[in-house]
């Protein structure tokens, strides 16, 4: 249905789903505007994170030396551990969909669950970090300190570096969110294999806050390390 | 006229307590909810632009002082840009519409059509708390590091208020372009779409690609100024232009949301009262689209004399004049549509004649500002001021209101005096013109905009400037009047009072709860006016 | 409802290719390879997501609008760096009718003598004075 325009009857004869919402002709129609929605939603999302990122670009041309001695600064283990957990949530919330598709609603359930689990780890050591930064003072603002030669500059690498984290951080709290509401659903055998759509969309949002964090791991832990350890 | 149906049970009548008005989720109501607010934030905007022309009448600074004519100027456009020319058009007559057009029965989203005016409401009341406990005194670009580290007004919270404001923006814009997709009625296709729906759908890209630059933008400054931050601070080595550079990303293609949806007012207005097919259809539809995307590559146009490289501005200069490309050929096009049409001359066409006029103006002038040399001259003078708002209040509130005289039988089921509104557009246009025009002048004579006070040969012009004021202010009161007064004393409008072709009129007046009594079979294009046998009078 | 299915093995598979690209990421890190280094971290954090699009987002499965949306994303993100860039890289091309360059990217920075100040010649804390 290139147009998703349904006229008349509904071809899969189950019109008065209850999930079917009054202003739609179908459930397919439902479904093809809840999933177009959340591409678009997901378009501003990426806009939203780019006026960060293009800061992050132009002080990262700049100022290459502050970039690395931040970066440093930064722990490559607790980042590298995040992104693991962070991509195994991805794939867990893959297998949920797929759970929710072939109807299996016990391993919906499970998948999500898991999903949230690594959701709340990675956040767990977002704390850490934020905790550790606290503590040296490389928050930035009246009490930032920074001993170096580039202190004011790495200044700018830390407020960007949580400007995007903390960003992002606020998108896993909403997607962790989401997804308690979506495993509720899915526990009260809401979903079946005709209309499983709030999973999949829940799905699209998780996975681009997977995708955020792809970048976010070269482009803040990842600067110059070469230099310091050769 | 024949005998007119009125709907027994419509939109407006089928529950009339306040909560169903508040958790409606009705497009209609939503679009009426928006005018309110819109209303209101119109009200404020121009009370605060009456406190500058009443300043400006004399060369001193004798009615305010600079830092409250800082304050009154930037209220007057944070009120007139973010809550008035974002909205009005969109969100107040394409939600009434829209969905009308294309045969749906609500747009794809209902909820969050609601959900956005609850959010939009939200913003407003953050920008009313910067207003009553001082206002804002860095003009409405928020520009750093004025607006990060020295002013010591209300930024942060209208810098709230519009971070907010700004998601009602993006959800509109979701919903709109979900809706079109996905909600057209059979037969409905692209080219058969109303010219009105182009325009939304090219007005919902930008929303949806501009807007949230903006926001993170304006984000960034907040986090300067809670929290001390450094992005753009040059204390620091950042980059004050980098904001300018994100601000305009988002506020040049602005423009463009306010301007595109009156622009498919115009469409639909001119097609009716000249009874004709629009001259090259597809041509206005493209070049709607064509101003979207063109719209995002000319930005740094506002930034010629911030200090950007000569090569990147000659770039951005070039790109800024093609965008008199698409927007000549709608104007051509609607002249050509009148060319040789049966004109029937109604108010809402009066609108349209002052938003031809007023926007050519504004287009043309906007040529002299991308053009590199010029604007070094022009840059920060009254030329600016004039030149936005003859596109802005000239083309965008003219179009809102020539769509407002529309389709108000439509909204409301009640017929105006069309001997006041044409009163009132004449009033518009002329006040306009004598509030503006004298602005170029100034400009060109080196006046800058945003100081209380000027030299004494300035005066006879700004004199002009602040009578059209009032000139213009009697004309928009009058507009509110005969309105306000049609809804109780207007005569009944029946279905389609201007015979025109188009969904919407195929309902009554005012529509159903649900729109149409089922699901309309579309099989004709949308201006098809010579099919039909349709004496006007 | 139409949604496709995919085997489960082939998400298990984009997992270890991630997990794959994962490491190689942070292994070249250590290692320098001048200038190559970041153009090397973003084409594999892009081959990344990449993945993660077409296989778990369902991309290329998907209607071409979907594909449209998503491609737009990108392309008006590259807008937004490409033409700001545009400004600051090209800001040092630029001689003034003196002879004097405005140098690499005319940088403002208050408070100290050059952008990049030796070592030891910034004053912290940096933050102060706010």
């Amino acid at each position: 249905m290139p147009n998703g325009i349904v006229a008349g009857a509904d071809p899969h004869g189950h019109g008065h789903h209850p999930a079917l919402q009054h202003h739609f002709q179908t459930l397919d129609q439902q479904h093809e505007a809840s999933t177009l929605g959340m591409w678009v939603f997901l378009v501003t999302e990426v806009m939203f994170f780019g006026g960060l990122l293009m800061a992050y670009l132009l002080y990262r041309v700049w100022y290459p030396e502050a970039w690395a001695e931040g970066s440093l600064d930064l722990d490559i283990r607790l980042g590298g551990f995040n992104t693991v957990v962070l991509i195994a949530s991805s794939l867990t919330m893959a297998l949920a969909v797929r759970a929710a598709q072939t109807g299996a609603q016990r391993a919906t359930v499970r998948w999500l669950l898991a999903t949230m689990v690594l959701g709340v780890t990675f956040l767990g050591v977002k704390v850490i970090e934020y905790a550790e930064k606290f503590e040296l003072h490389h928050v930035p603002g009246a009490n930032f300190v920074y001993e170096g030669p580039h202190g004011r500059q790495v200044e700018i690498f830390f407020s960007l570096y949580f400007g995007l984290t903390g960003l992002h951080a606020l998108h896993m709290i909403i997607g962790v969110g989401l997804l308690s509401v979506i495993t509720w659903m899915a526990s009260r055998g809401r979903f079946s294999t005709e209309w499983y759509t709030p999973v999949e969309i829940s799905g699209l949002y998780w996975h681009f806050v997977d995708i955020v964090w792809i970048f976010l791991f070269p482009l803040l832990y990842l600067v110059d390390r070469a230099h310091h350890f050769a | 006229m024949t005998t007119i149906v009125i709907p027994r049970v419509n939109y407006l009548n089928v529950k009339t307590t306040v909560a169903s008005w508040l958790l409606t989720r009705d497009h209609k109501r939503i679009g009426v909810m928006y005018l309110v607010v819109v209303a209101l934030a119109f009200f404020l905007g121009s009370v605060f632009a009456a406190g500058v022309r009443i300043e400006l009448t004399t060369p001193e600074g004798d009615f305010v002082s600079a830092d409250t004519y800082n304050r009154l100027f930037t209220m007057h456009a944070v009120f007139m840009v973010f809550f008035v020319l974002i909205p009005v058009v969109p969100a107040i007559l394409g939600n009434f519409v829209m969905p009308l057009m294309i045969g749906a029965k609500d747009v794809a989203f209902p909820t969050l059509n609601l959900l956005s005016w609850y959010v939009f409401v939200t913003g407003f009341l953050f920008t009313i708390a910067a207003l009553a406990l001082g206002g804002v005194d860095t003009g409405w670009t928020f520009y750093t590091p004025y607006s990060s580290n020295v002013s010591e007004s209300n930024v942060l919270l209208a810098g709230i208020g519009i971070f907010i404001t700004g998601f009602s923006s993006i959800l509109t814009g979701l919903n709109f372009m979900v809706t079109i997709h996905r909600m057209r009625a059979p037969g409905m296709t692209w080219f058969r779409l109303p010219l009105f729906v182009w325009a939304l759908y090219a007005t919902s890209l930008v929303m949806i690609l501009g807007t949230p630059v903006v926001a993170i933008t304006v984000g960034m400054v907040a986090l300067e100024r809670a929290f001390g931050f450094g992005i753009f601070d040059p204390r620091l080595g950042g980059d004050p232009v980098l904001f300018q550079h994100l601000f305009w990303f988002y506020s040049h293609p602005a423009v463009y949301i306010m301007i595109l949806p009156p622009m498919g007012v115009i469409s639909e207005v001119i097609a009716c009262f000249s009874r004709k097919n629009v001259f090259g259809y597809s041509f206005v539809a493209f070049s709607s689209l064509a101003i979207a995307v063109f719209g995002f590559l000319v930005w740094a146009h506002h930034l010629f004399v911030a200090g950007i490289s000569p090569y990147s501005a000659m770039v951005f200069s070039f790109l800024s004049f093609a965008v008199a490309i698409p927007s000549a050929v709608k104007t051509f096009n609607w002249t050509a549509t009148l060319y040789k049409g049966a004109i029937w001359w109604r108010a809402p066409l009066m609108w349209v004649f002052g938003f031809l006029g007023l926007f050519l103006v504004g287009g043309l002038t906007g040529l002299f500002l991308a053009s590199l040399g010029l604007d070094v001259h022009l840059h920060d003078t009254y030329f600016v001021v004039a030149h936005f708002h003859y596109i802005m209040v000239g083309g965008a509130i003219m179009g809102f209101f020539a769509g407002l005289h529309f389709w108000w039988p439509k909204m409301t089921g009640r017929m105006y005096s069309d001997g006041l509104a044409t009163v009132a557009a004449l009033l518009v246009f002329v006040g306009f013109n004598l509030t503006f025009f004298p602005q170029f002048i100034l400009g060109y004579l080196g006046m800058p905009r945003r100081y209380h006070v000027y030299p004494e040969e300035f005066q006879v012009l700004n004199v002009l400037s602040s009578s059209g004021a009032s000139v213009l202010a009697i004309g928009y009161s009058l507009v509110a009047i005969y309105l306000v007064y049609s809804l109780f004393r207007g005569e009944r409008a029946g279905a389609n009072p201007w015979l025109a072709t188009g969904l919407e009129w195929k309902t009554e007046s005012p529509p159903l709860p649900h729109n149409f009594p089922e699901t309309p079979i579309v099989n004709e294009g949308a201006y098809e006016y010579s099919k039909r046998e349709v004496k006007v009078a | 409802m139409a949604g496709h299915i995919s085997p489960k093995r082939l998400y298990y598979t984009i997992f270890t290719a991630l997990m794959v690209l994962t490491a190689i990421t942070v292994a070249v890190a250590f290692v320098n390879l001048g200038t190559l280094n970041f153009p090397i971290a973003l084409g594999i954090a892009i081959t990344k997501a990449t993945l993660v699009i077409l296989f778990f987002m369902h991309l290329k499965y998907s209607s071409r609008l979907t594909k449209l949306v998503c491609g737009s994303a990108f392309f008006f993100l590259l807008v937004l760096f490409g033409l700001t860039l545009s400004d600051y890289l090209s800001r040092g091309w630029h001689t003034a009718p003196g002879g004097v360059s405005t140098g690499a990217g005319t940088r403002v920075t208050i408070g100290s003598a050059s952008a990049q100040p030796a070592p030891g010649a910034t004053d912290a804390p940096a933050g102060a004075g706010r």
